[in-house]
């Protein structure tokens, strides 16, 4: 007894002495950080002449990035809460449809359908989060279920209002094209589809997703690390049953976070359907592991309770970059995925090494 | 005892019956105003539990009434009991050990600040208040980030009963807090306890360990089976008698255990003592 006791505290002290440094490497997103930098050396080496550096190839791969990073910071705070959401790549399908049915084929103005898209989302994360807390069952379940109803929903739906599984000709509602130029007739779409300084900027632009990611990551690390709410978050994913016993609202917190990926997932469409003029129904398939795995390369733990919404968007970034960059390098890219795999395995090895770390000193 | 003014807390014939079982038959205890504590004693599924969630608002009694400082009171909701100044500390301790210091003293009560009309969380005003109240108790914090995880037991321990201290309980309701500390540790969280009862915090300690009970208790009552079988002031108990009742019809082979530490608590005369009964009792001939 008396000797356990004394390792135990001559431990408490050798932990106080690096406790500054332990500090910086605990971070949760310092893997991502890392792993960005080997990323970006590696391509910079491999394919730092082939254009991919270039303003044109930045851009394409920090627009790819940002459009994941949308979802995988929801995904990121949704995973701290403790929870999943797999139904984020139907609902990106899901809800392109609810925006181009109706501003194609009902003619509603294009605002309307989007707030019609936005209504649904949040009504699809109200059920995830309420069949959640009432049913006790693992998330990874109900929204598995989710995942194929939405989807089937898409295609189903989608088939009886058009014939067909696709919904082209949406420019119309939004854009007046002439010769000199195209112009927004839509006053919301603009949120969604504009480019920015595209005057002093050679290539065509800052696609607007790239500002919506950046404030997305930039409002959730807020929420998380000066909020209450963001107290609540980590409460929720590090000990459901400790939160209650202090009085967080455990139910609340849940449902506000399944709504929030799923508005996420409905931003992510909007942009994409906005971009391309049309929807289709098998949009956004896959896009939740992406976005889980964004998450994990960040630093979330899968057990909930440990993450950052920054970590995520690293994630996000390390993803497109390797998906558009094995492009540059000449490299078959049938080898993507099993770097993508490689990559999710070291980091949640890592993850897991930090973890041990922060909670046994 | 003071006719004047109420007890804090008095349990009256507080009787808890689920289906069939008799899980506490007409308990009575009171802990008085001004930093007095009582110790509840009792082994295994003596009704401990069911007492603590009686006094915490999770259970309703089936018979008998809890007044609260003279007025009777019957709580709905673990939050009623709070509300009233009813604080638990459960064996869990409702801390989350991935999350800092700061943390986990202010999870679901989280102090804001306002500025430009949003309320943000006041991590400043945070930490420096759970440093200060962890070191008031003798606990050195040097960074509030530090993850809970990384703390000792007697350290996680005194960090739910400071923070149950800082958010207005009158009655502190401790649930086996040495059960699972070393010698050391549990010296760390009874002299907290002590520390809580000279503030005028009324305590109720629940524990199996005479040892512990013994110097911080002012009044013991033992449970046996849903029954209360003692319930007496210290002057009037002394330690041998409360770890006799405790030990009355138990195995000895834990009882052994709990006579070892006594032994080295309490000198070269209890010690002969011990060893007499030990060895009378068991028949090895326990080496000591």
């Amino acid at each position: 007894m008396n000797s356990d006791t004394e390792s135990a505290a001559a431990s408490d002290e050798r932990l106080r002495k690096i406790s500054t440094f332990q500090a910086i490497l605990h971070r949760p997103e310092m893997g991502a950080v890392a792993g960005a930098v080997i990323v970006f050396l590696f391509f910079g080496v491999v394919a730092g002449d082939s254009g991919m550096f270039s303003a044109l190839g930045v851009a394409s791969f920090l627009e790819w990035s940002a459009f994941l990073g949308i979802i995988a910071v929801a995904a990121a705070l949704l995973m701290i809460g403790g929870e999943f959401d797999l139904s984020v790549g139907s609902m990106i399908g899901f809800a392109s449809v609810c925006i181009a049915i109706p501003a194609v084929e009902w003619g509603w103005p294009l605002w309307s359908a989007i707030v019609f898209a936005f209504s649904m989302a949040v009504l699809v994360g109200c059920v995830n989060g309420t069949l959640v807390n009432k049913t006790g069952l693992p998330s990874f379940i109900i929204t598995l279920a989710m995942l194929y109803i939405l989807r089937g929903l898409t295609i189903a739906l989608t088939r009886l209002f058009t014939n067909r599984t696709q919904v082209p000709g949406l420019r119309d509602s939004y854009e007046a094209c002439t010769n000199d130029g195209c112009e927004f007739t839509d006053w919301l779409a603009p949120l969604f589809s504009a480019r920015l300084w595209q005057d002093w900027l050679d290539w065509n632009g800052l696609p607007v997703v790239v500002v919506w990611f950046v404030l997305l990551t930039a409002a959730a690390t807020f929420v998380l690390l000066r909020t209450q709410f963001g107290n609540w978050i980590f409460a929720c994913g590090g000990d459901k049953n400790a939160a209650r016993n202090v009085g967080v609202p455990v139910h609340r917190v849940k449902i506000i976070l399944f709504i929030t990926t799923a508005c996420a997932a409905t931003l992510f469409a909007t942009i994409q359907v906005l971009d391309a003029g049309s929807a289709d129904t098998q949009r956004g398939v896959l896009k939740e592991f992406e976005a889980i795995i964004a998450a994990v390369i960040g630093g979330c733990l899968l057990t909930g309770g440990y993450g950052s919404a920054i970590g995520a968007a690293v994630g996000a970034i390390i993803f497109g970059t390797v998906f558009q960059g094995i492009y540059y390098t000449g490299i078959n890219t049938d080898w993507f995925k099993v770097f993508l795999g490689l990559m999710l395995i070291i980091a949640v090895i890592f993850n897991n090494y930090i973890r041990q770390k922060a909670t046994r000193g | 005892m003071n006719s004047a003014t109420p007890p804090l807390i008095e349990f009256r014939n507080v009787s808890k019956f689920f289906g069939s079982v008799i899980a506490l038959q007409e308990v009575s205890f009171s802990v008085e105003a001004g930093g007095v504590s009582c110790c509840l004693l009792g082994d295994n599924g003596a009704g401990k539990s069911t007492l603590i969630k009686t006094l915490a608002g999770v259970h309703k009694p089936s018979g008998g009434e809890i007044l609260l400082e003279g007025e009777v009171v019957e709580f709905d909701s673990p939050r009623d009991a709070l509300d009233a100044g009813i604080a638990t500390v459960y064996q869990d301790l409702a801390l989350v050990s991935l999350m800092s210091v700061t943390r986990n003293f202010f999870m679901g009560r989280e102090p804001l600040r306002r500025v430009c009309g949003i309320n943000i969380f006041d991590v400043r005003r945070a930490s420096q208040i759970a440093r200060e109240k962890m070191a008031e108790v003798g606990i050195n914090i040097r960074d509030p980030n530090q993850a809970v995880g990384t703390m000792s037991g007697g350290e996680r321990q005194c960090l739910a009963i400071a923070r149950a201290i800082y958010f207005g309980a009158k009655v502190l309701i401790l649930d086996e807090p040495t059960a699972a500390l070393g010698v050391k540790q549990s010296g760390i969280v009874l002299k907290m306890v002590a520390q809580a009862r000279a503030r005028g915090i009324g305590v109720i300690l629940i524990t199996h360990n005479v040892h512990h009970a013994y110097p911080i208790g002012d009044k013991f009552a033992i449970l046996n089976r849903g029954r209360q079988i003692y319930y007496k002031d210290k002057k009037d108990a002394s330690r041998e008698e409360v770890l006799s009742m405790m030990a009355g019809g138990r195995e000895w082979r834990e009882l052994e255990f709990e006579l070892k530490e006594f032994d080295h608590a309490d000198g070269a005369k209890a010690k002969k003592k011990t060893a007499r009964q030990v060895a009378g009792h068991d028949g090895r001939g326990e080496r000591i």
